[in-house]
């Protein structure tokens, strides 16, 4: 037939390429890290003495615990905040501070991250002049830091779902009687609840990988796993690193390829949903 | 019900909303709008040798009240061309990679908004996941491809291409192609999300109609998926400007960037006043680009 034969066009091309283009460098990762050589450029054959090493790295193990409780705590925190932050410029209409709000809402998507590392220093500084905390910097000011910015994109996540939802159901909760507060505990959320799931989500994987604002607000005390990675990577290509990116990189697979199972089947349910409507 | 219990139900209401706004409003106001007048103050004060190390603003002693306004700090940056060219050299290597970003995730999005529908969430998640992994590993993957001993320099040295080692690391190149690299998921979604919206029967009028696909596209497919671009284009600008990590680790002496000139002057001169300083001047220079993309952005929030 024609149509099978037919050139793939400019587009998809591009979609093809970019997608190499996204993908051969972490493949060329994963595949050094089996590398038996230090040095990563040449292939000494096949071996997972990196793998060894470096989960004997106390450094980078206590790092990722770090890491992880942060992230914990920055991603549920961020959810809270960014959630009611979307409620209140969906559904409120116009009040005092919205614009201001708004601002402060979308600008931390943007901001340069070694600016709003260093004012976030300078107010914890000036903190610990004025009210005497945070007499030590670490895992508490990391904490704040990350929530700040992790609610920016929480918020816009909920909000693009707040606006896709029938409000009607939430208007009828409220005439039959339903205060704001039961709305929306028992008809809203629930609705959003994908949303908040997914924001939860991408708030722990940016906490995660941030670098610049922790260094910034960090102390002595609290080194997160992005930091000791860094330090590490400064001084050149370690195999070490390339196990450990490996690993990440299959949680996030494995994660995203759960998700998609799960997307995938709420879909199909969906329409399973449809055509027995119809069929009735 | 009587007046006064309608009175006090309404009021309660009007405290709790009251409250709900003030959860997000005072916590960004304390954490992201305050840290930044902390900013304009220490880049107006003297640089000491103190803990923290800078000097105060007012300061009263003998019954007077002594106010330090220093402008130093700004006249300085000015001064030094090493300031002037770090700007220069963020705002070029920021622009040059946001373009090519644009020039390979148009496409991209496009494609991905006209696959079949089953096709396309799996195509989104392939496009986001890289920016869920590790940003800084990502970077680091750069440097095993394209230092003198790396991966492209083996093969080419390897198949003869070349007799001796193309010096691409530490380059504007690879400063580049790490931006491009690291911030190119970030380019493509905002685009997709515009293209998916596009209503395909203005396509379909437009070929009715006569029109050429070339024609459509300049005429009907662009100005729609305007917004895409522009908030794509921020989204990878406007950080890109005030990048650290990607000309710390890719970059070399000829690729001076404002953000890793900051870090510095922080973290190595210690030099607190003239970091602020850089700080306002950037935020100064991408006050214009922050307005554009949050102009465009509540919009989308509030509708």
């Amino acid at each position: 037939m024609m149509r099978s034969r037919r050139r793939p066009s400019f587009t998809t091309v591009m979609l093809v390429l970019g997608l190499l283009f996204l993908y051969l460098p972490m493949v060329v990762l994963v595949v050094y890290s089996f590398n038996e050589s230090r040095l990563v450029t040449v292939w000494a054959g096949f071996s997972t003495q990196w793998y060894g090493e470096l989960f004997r790295d106390q450094q980078i193990l206590s790092a990722v615990w770090t890491s992880l409780e942060i992230a914990f705590f920055a991603a549920s925190m961020a959810v809270c905040l960014g959630t009611v932050a979307a409620f209140v410029m969906t559904r409120y209409g116009h009040f005092r501070g919205k614009t201001a709000l708004s601002s402060m809402v979308t600008a931390p998507l943007v901001m340069p991250e070694v600016i709003t590392g260093l004012s976030l220093l300078l107010l914890f500084v000036q903190m610990a002049q004025l009210i005497g905390w945070p007499a030590d910097r670490g895992m508490a000011t990391i904490w704040i830091a990350h929530t700040t910015f992790c609610s920016a994109y929480v918020a816009v996540v909920v909000a693009a779902r707040l606006r896709e939802v029938d409000r009607s159901i939430e208007e009828a909760a409220m005439d039959l009687g339903s205060p704001p507060v039961k709305t929306f505990f028992f008809v809203t959320l629930p609705v959003i609840s994908p949303a908040l799931a997914a924001g939860w989500l991408l708030a722990f994987t940016l906490s995660l990988d941030d670098l610049v604002i922790a260094s910034f607000v960090s102390g002595p005390g609290a080194n997160t796993l992005p930091m000791v990675v860094f330090s590490s990577v400064r001084m050149g290509v370690s195999p070490k690193i390339n196990a450990l990116a490996t690993l990440i990189i299959l949680t996030v697979a494995l994660a995203t390829l759960l998700a998609w199972y799960f997307m995938r089947r709420s879909e199909a349910k969906r329409l399973a949903a449809i055509q027995q409507g119809e069929g009735a | 019900m009587m007046p006064s219990r309608i009175a006090g139900v309404i009021k309660r209401m009007h405290l709790g909303r009251r409250a709900v706004i003030a959860f997000p409003l005072v916590w960004l106001t304390l954490f992201f709008l305050l840290p930044f007048a902390l900013v304009l103050k220490i880049s107006l004060s003297e640089s000491a040798i103190a803990i923290p190390p800078y000097g105060p603003l007012v300061e009263y002693a003998d019954q007077t009240l002594n106010i330090f306004l220093n402008l130093g700090n700004y006249l300085f940056l000015l001064s030094d061309s090493l300031y002037v060219a770090a700007y220069w050299g963020s705002i070029k290597t920021a622009f040059v990679a946001t373009s090519v970003c644009l020039l390979i995730g148009y496409p991209m999005a496009y494609a991905m908004a006209r696959a079949p529908g089953r096709w396309q969430l799996v195509l989104l998640l392939l496009v986001m996941l890289p920016s869920w992994t590790s940003f800084l590993i990502r970077v680091y993957a750069w440097m095993g491809i394209l230092s003198n001993s790396g991966l492209i320099n083996n093969l080419l040295l390897g198949l003869g291409v070349i007799d001796s080692p193309l010096r691409m690391m530490n380059t504007q190149f690879s400063v580049i192609v790490g931006i491009v690299y690291a911030y190119l998921p970030f380019m493509v979604l905002p685009l997709y999300a515009h293209l998916t919206r596009l209503d395909n029967s203005l396509l379909e009028a437009a070929s009715d109609l006569g029109s050429r696909k070339i024609n459509t596209f300049l005429k009907v497919t662009l100005p729609l998926s305007m917004g895409g671009i522009i908030a794509g284009s921020m989204l990878v600008f406007i950080p890109a400007v005030g990048e650290f990590v990607i000309p710390e680790l890719l970059g070399g002496p000829d690729t001076l960037m404002i953000g890793k000139v900051l870090w510095e002057e922080f973290f190595l001169n210690r030099d607190w006043p003239v970091a602020s300083a850089l700080a306002m001047v950037m935020l100064l220079l991408l006050l214009i680009p922050i307005v554009w993309f949050h102009r465009y952005q509540s919009r989308e929030l509030e509708e």
